[in-house]
C-alpha cells in the first residue's frame, strides 16, 4: 500500500469499534466519510475552550473565533487552489451550494430560449434545482449521454452545447466511479460560451484539486465527504462571478446596510453568508483540511486507485460472470466508487446480509434516479473505498457476496 | 444482531421464488401503482371487487425479497374475503409491524403472515413489508370499496 494505512486507521476511532464482536467495514464513505480523532478534538477543544461569535463582537474570544472560522476558509481556497478567500463561500452542504448557483446565479442569467446542459450520470442535487428553476424560467435542460463503459460520451458535446450558457457536471460519478475530463469540459463549456460548473463532492475528497488549472467557473463540494463534521458545504467560484450575483439568502451577515427602504449586500465572501455560520463545523472542517494535507491527496489517490484494481479483480475473479460492476474497469478512468449488481439478488437483500457481517455498504438509487433508469436498475449496490480502508476489506465483501448468493439462490 | 433465520424465514423464501398471483386484471379492475423511493421496491396491485369481496387480485412490479414476498402473501390471504375483512387484516399487520398503535385485534387471524413478524427486528424493511399493504389500502379506496 502507498499509504501507511493501518497508522491512519489509527487515526480514526470508530474503526475500533465492534458490533457483535466483529470489527467494522466501513464501505460507504460516497455517502459520507468517517472523521479521524483530529476533527472530533477540534470541534470539542473550541466548544470547551474557544468558542465565541464570528464577525460581530469585540471581544478576545470573539476575535479568536473570527481568526478560526476565516483561518479554515484560507485553507480550503488553499486546498482547491482558489484565488482568493474570496472565491470561497460556506452553505449548509453541497446540495445548498448548487442551489445557491442555480438560483442566485442562473435565476439572473437564464431565460426562455436558453439552454442547461447537464449529464445523465448527475446526482439530484444537480439535477433538481435546475428543474425547479426551468419550471419556472422555460428554459431547456439538455443531456450528455453515457457511453456503455459509463463514461461520458463527448462526441456530440459541441452540438449540446450550442447555445447553451451554463454546462453542469460532476467531476467524479457517485455511482460509476467515473472520474471526467474536467478540464477538457471547461474548455467546451466556454468554447460555446457557457459556463462550467463542476460539482466536486466525489473527487475534492480523494484526488487533489486545482480549479485554476480547470479553469472552471464555479465547483461545489461538501465538509462531510472529506472527513470534516456534516452541516458544512461549500462553493468555490470566480470572484468576478459571484460579484456579479444577486445573494442567495437574506438576513444577517450578508448585509452592509438595513434601512425601511431597503438593504445593500456586503462584500464577499459574506454577501453569500447569511445568519450565523457552523461556527463549530468550520473549525473541524480547517482540522479535517489540515489531516487530508498531512497525508497528501497524491496519495490519496494512488491509495484508491490501488485498492480499485484490487477490488474490481477479487470482484470478477470471484464472480465472474454473476456479476455486473457497472462503469469502467480501468483504474485510471474510475475512482473507488464501484456499484453493481449480483446475480438476481436484490440490492436490499444484499445489503442485509452483508450488514450480518458489519459490512457496510448502500443499495438504492444512490440519488441518481436518471442513471439508474439507463442501467435498466431500481436499485443497486454500491461499496466505496476511502484512505481508511484496505484491500483485505474488499475480501471481506466478497465472502459476505458469496453468502448473500448462498441464501438467495432463486 | 438478530440473525438473518428471524427475516427470512423459509415461507418468506418460498413466496420470493414462487409468487403467488403475479399478472394483471384488464379493467374494471382498479390497478394501484406504490414504491419505496428509499431503495427503488416497486409494486401493482389490481383488484377486483364484486358485492363488496375481493373476488379476484393480482401483483405486479419487482423489489427486494420482503416487499415481493409480503406482496404474494398478501394477495393469497386476500384474495375471496370480503372487503370488511380484508381492511381489517391491513390494520392487523401493521399493527404487527409496529405502524399502527393500539391493542391488536386478534380476531383477526394472520395465517402465514406471522412469519414477517420478524421485520420489526430490521426496521429499515419495515417499509419494504408494508408496502404492498399500504398500496392494497389505496386500491380498495378508489374502488370505493
Amino acid at each position: 500500500m502507498t499509504l501507511d494505512v493501518e497508522k491512519i486507521r489509527a487515526d480514526f476511532p470508530i474503526l475500533a469499534e465492534r458490533i457483535n464482536g466483529k470489527p467494522l467495514v466501513y464501505l460507504d464513505s460516497a455517502n459520507t466519510s468517517q472523521k479521524p480523532r483530529a476533527v472530533i478534538d477540534a470541534m470539542s477543544s473550541f466548544m470547551e475552550h474557544g468558542y465565541g461569535p464570528t464577525n460581530r463582537s469585540a471581544y478576545h474570544l470573539a476575535a479568536e473565533a473570527t481568526e478560526r472560522f476565516e483561518s479554515t476558509r484560507a485553507k480550503v481556497a488553499r486546498f482547491v487552489n482558489a484565488r482568493s478567500v474570496n472565491e470561497i463561500v460556506f452553505t449548509k452542504n453541497a446540495t445548498e451550494a448548487l442551489n445557491l448557483v442555480a438560483r442566485s446565479w442562473g435565476g439572473a442569467n437564464l431565460r426562455a430560449g436558453d439552454a442547461v446542459v447537464l449529464t445523465h450520470m448527475e446526482h439530484h442535487a444537480n439535477i433538481v434545482p435546475w428543474q425547479m428553476l426551468a419550471a419556472e424560467k422555460g428554459f431547456e435542460i439538455r443531456w450528455v449521454p453515457l457511453t456503455a463503459d459509463g463514461l461520458l460520451d463527448t462526441s456530440g458535446l459541441d452540438r449540446l452545447l450550442d447555445g447553451a450558457k451554463a454546462f453542469s457536471f460532476t467531476a467524479m460519478s457517485n455511482v460509476l466511479g467515473t472520474i471526467n475530463p474536467v478540464a477538457d469540459l471547461v474548455a467546451a463549456a466556454h468554447r460555446a460560451g457557457a459556463v462550467a460548473i463542476v460539482d466536486g463532492c466525489q473527487s475534492v475528497p480523494h484526488m487533489p484539486t486545482d480549479v485554476q488549472a480547470w479553469d472552471a467557473d464555479f465547483m461545489t463540494f461538501s465538509s462531510h465527504k472529506m472527513v470534516g463534521p456534516s452541516g458544512v458545504g461549500m462553493l468555490w467560484a470566480r470572484e468576478e462571478i459571484l460579484e456579479a450575483m444577486p445573494p442567495f439568502l437574506g438576513g444577517g451577515n450578508m448585509i452592509s446596510d438595513v434601512r425601511t427602504e431597503g438593504f445593500t449586500c456586503a462584500e464577499l465572501p459574506a454577501k453569500f453568508e447569511a445568519g450565523t455560520q457552523a461556527i463549530v463545523e468550520v473549525v473541524g472542517l480547517g482540522a479535517a483540511v489540515d489531516y487530508l494535507e498531512s497525508v497528501g491527496m497524491a496519495n490519496v489517490r494512488a491509495h484508491e486507485r490501488e485498492i480499485t484494481a484490487y477490488a474490481l479483480a477479487a470482484l470478477k475473479g470471484r464472480f465472474g460472470d454473476e456479476i455486473t460492476v457497472h462503469g469502467s474497469c480501468d483504474p485510471d478512468l474510475r475512482g473507488a466508487t464501484i456499484s453493481f449488481a449480483y446475480r438476481d439478488v436484490h440490492p436490499h437483500d444484499v445489503s442485509q446480509v452483508l450488514d450480518q457481517h458489519n459490512v457496510c455498504v448502500r443499495a438504492g438509487h444512490h440519488c441518481a434516479k436518471p442513471l439508474m433508469r439507463l442501467l435498466g436498475a431500481n436499485a443497486t449496490v454500491r461499496a466505496s473505498f476511502y484512505l481508511y480502508n484496505t484491500t483485505a476489506e474488499a475480501d471481506v465483501l466478497c465472502d459476505a457476496l458469496a453468502e448473500a448468493g448462498d441464501f438467495f439462490t432463486l | 444482531m438478530p440473525g438473518l433465520e428471524d427475516l427470512y424465514r423459509e415461507i418468506i423464501l418460498d413466496h420470493y421464488k414462487n409468487p403467488r398471483n403475479r399478472g394483471e386484471l384488464p379493467p374494471p379492475a382498479v390497478r394501484t401503482e406504490g414504491h419505496n423511493p428509499l431503495c427503488g421496491d416497486e409494486i401493482e396491485v389490481y383488484l377486483q371487487v364484486e358485492d363488496g369481496v375481493v373476488a379476484d387480485v393480482r401483483i405486479g412490479g419487482q423489489g427486494c425479497s420482503i416487499s415481493q414476498s409480503s406482496a404474494s402473501m398478501m394477495s393469497a390471504a386476500v384474495k375471496g374475503k370480503k372487503v370488511d375483512d380484508v381492511r381489517a387484516l391491513v390494520s392487523r399487520f401493521k399493527n404487527m409491524m409496529s405502524i399502527e398503535e393500539g391493542e391488536p385485534d386478534t380476531s383477526v387471524s394472520l395465517g402465514d403472515l406471522e412469519a414477517l413478524q420478524g421485520v420489526v427486528k430490521f426496521p429499515v424493511r419495515i417499509k419494504c413489508a408494508v408496502l404492498a399493504w399500504n398500496t392494497l389500502a389505496e386500491g380498495l379506496d378508489t374502488a370505493g370499496a
